[in-house]
């Protein structure tokens, strides 16, 4: 959103630069339970994104001000590698990372069964390995896998997905280069099974009529995400099976 | 026995699958929306009369009133020990709940910290506050042996049908095995003899998804531990 550029975004025949079409979302891949020292992990990868997310807990809450006698809090963190992004990145948290740890918080906070633990802590890690825009929407993507292998009780397993616009168009799941020379930006994750919104932000502007368009494709692009958390989870078990069986 | 019910159907589902339509009532791991019951956790689809609900694969422990758990001391007052027992939450031990006359601010003379103790859990309230006991046969500090820690969604598996896995192990290692509820557990025997038990336990804990696992630890056993014919009566341990 914050540059200009010559490249064509999306070109005559309605396609991007990486040969998707408006709707098309990068390819996605999924891993359950890929680090063994964690209660739960997953590894995600959207397009050019590769996120690494582990869980602990619930376990006792530190520091003690933050327990909450009626329920566990969801505590998370993002954090960008220093390698993630072609200039360096400076290690540490910055308020980007503060923000978007913030409301991945808020997000799951909804759709974990919180009352259960009361006083205690979930936490929750998500390192950015590599980043092409979406990492937000990824990094939920891959904790809340992390959560449900972790075997912590929770409503339904979020998937979060952008949609935005650029060169005019609405478009699905933007790459780096459309978040960056393009109109909008808007990630979005649900609860599935009841298509409620758990995360919604915007950076640029869109119409009502382009904002609802895309918020539409972005649903219908989460539900796709959610059968690939599923498979990922049951993967986990099946494969195991049969490895032994053998 | 609601391990048996779920052997057949072997469903595995996640957070937010639908269980069940038709208007079963929710069992554990389960929640009811529009008229649905779905998942709460990752694990295998157990129906059990007119309830449907999930048998976790996965997750920490959390203690019911009347399991029998070990502990470690973490912490000491002058009333009262900290147990850590593998749950979210700490679990104080009164003096008045061991089986020694213990005076106030003398608690460090009976247990200190890092004892291992087999505890009994009396009770866990609402805001999930646990209390538990040392007053009861067979609970007492433990001396030797050797800790293993495994999920606690496993250790029905590491107990068997009726006690078959555990007997076996017991018998084959000539170990003195406890199981805690909470996963942790206790084995005590020669040193090689219980570097082979606690492998077969890491083994179980690994493959619990899979079938035949008793036969496959019987071997195992076997091979590292060559058994004598007439040794080999299933008698108690």
């Amino acid at each position: 959103m914050s540059g200009h550029t010559d490249m064509v975004l999306v070109d005559e025949n309605g396609l991007r630069i990486d040969g998707r079409t408006a709707e098309q979302h990068r390819p996605f891949k999924i891993e359950a339970g890929v680090l063994n020292n964690a209660d739960g992990s997953a590894y995600v990868e959207i397009g050019k994104n590769k996120v690494l997310a582990a869980v602990y807990g619930p376990r006792e809450c530190h520091p003690r001000h933050l327990q909450d006698p009626t329920k566990a809090i969801v505590q998370c963190k993002y954090n960008m590698q220093s390698f993630s992004v072609s200039d360096r990145k400076r290690p540490g948290p910055d308020r980007r990372s503060i923000e978007i740890s913030k409301i991945i918080s808020e997000a799951l906070e909804k759709v974990v069964l919180t009352e259960l633990y009361p006083r205690a802590s979930i936490d929750v890690y998500i390192e950015i390995l590599q980043a092409n825009a979406g990492t937000r929407c990824a990094g939920l993507t891959a904790a809340s896998v992390a959560l449900a292998d972790a075997g912590i009780p929770m409503r339904d397993i979020v998937p979060a997905l952008a949609c935005g616009k650029a060169d005019g168009h609405v478009l699905l799941d933007l790459n780096k280069e459309e978040d960056n020379y393009g109109q909008a930006d808007v990630p979005i994750a649900i609860i599935p099974s009841t298509d409620e919104i758990v995360l919604l932000q915007m950076d640029g502007n869109m119409t009502r009529e382009e904002f609802d368009r895309g918020i539409k494709m972005a649903v219908a692009g989460c539900h796709e995400l959610h059968e690939l958390q599923k498979d990922a989870l049951k993967r986990r078990y099946s494969k195991k099976a049969e490895e032994e069986s053998e | 026995m609601e391990r048996r019910n779920a052997r057949h159907t072997r469903e595995i589902v996640v957070p937010g699958d639908i269980l069940d339509g038709t208007g079963m009532r929710p069992g554990d791991n389960a929640y009811v929306l529009d008229g649905k019951v779905r998942a709460s956790v990752m694990g295998v689809r157990n129906v059990f009369q007119n309830t449907v609900g999930v048998i976790p694969l996965r997750g920490g422990y959390m203690p019911t009133s009347g399991d029998t758990v070990f502990g470690i001391i973490v912490d000491i007052g002058p009333s009262n020990w900290l147990v850590d027992i593998g749950a979210p939450y700490p679990a104080p031990l009164h003096v008045s709940e061991v089986p020694w006359k213990v005076e106030f601010g003398d608690t460090s003379r009976y247990l200190t910290i890092g004892n291992v103790v087999l505890l009994k859990v009396l009770s866990v309230d609402e805001s999930k506050k646990i209390s538990v006991t040392m007053k009861d046969s067979g609970l007492r500090r433990i001396e030797g042996g050797r800790l293993v820690k495994i999920s606690h969604t496993k250790v029905s598996r590491v107990i068997g049908k009726s006690g078959s896995m555990i007997s076996m192990l017991k018998n084959m290692t000539d170990c003195r095995i406890t199981v805690g509820q909470n996963g942790w557990i206790w084995v005590d025997g020669e040193d090689e003899n219980a570097e082979v038990a606690i492998q077969a336990i890491e083994m179980i804990e690994e493959q619990a998804q899979s079938g035949n696992l008793t036969d496959r630890i019987k071997e195992f056993i076997e091979k590292k531990i060559p058994q004598d014919e007439d040794d080999y009566d299933e008698g108690d341990e």
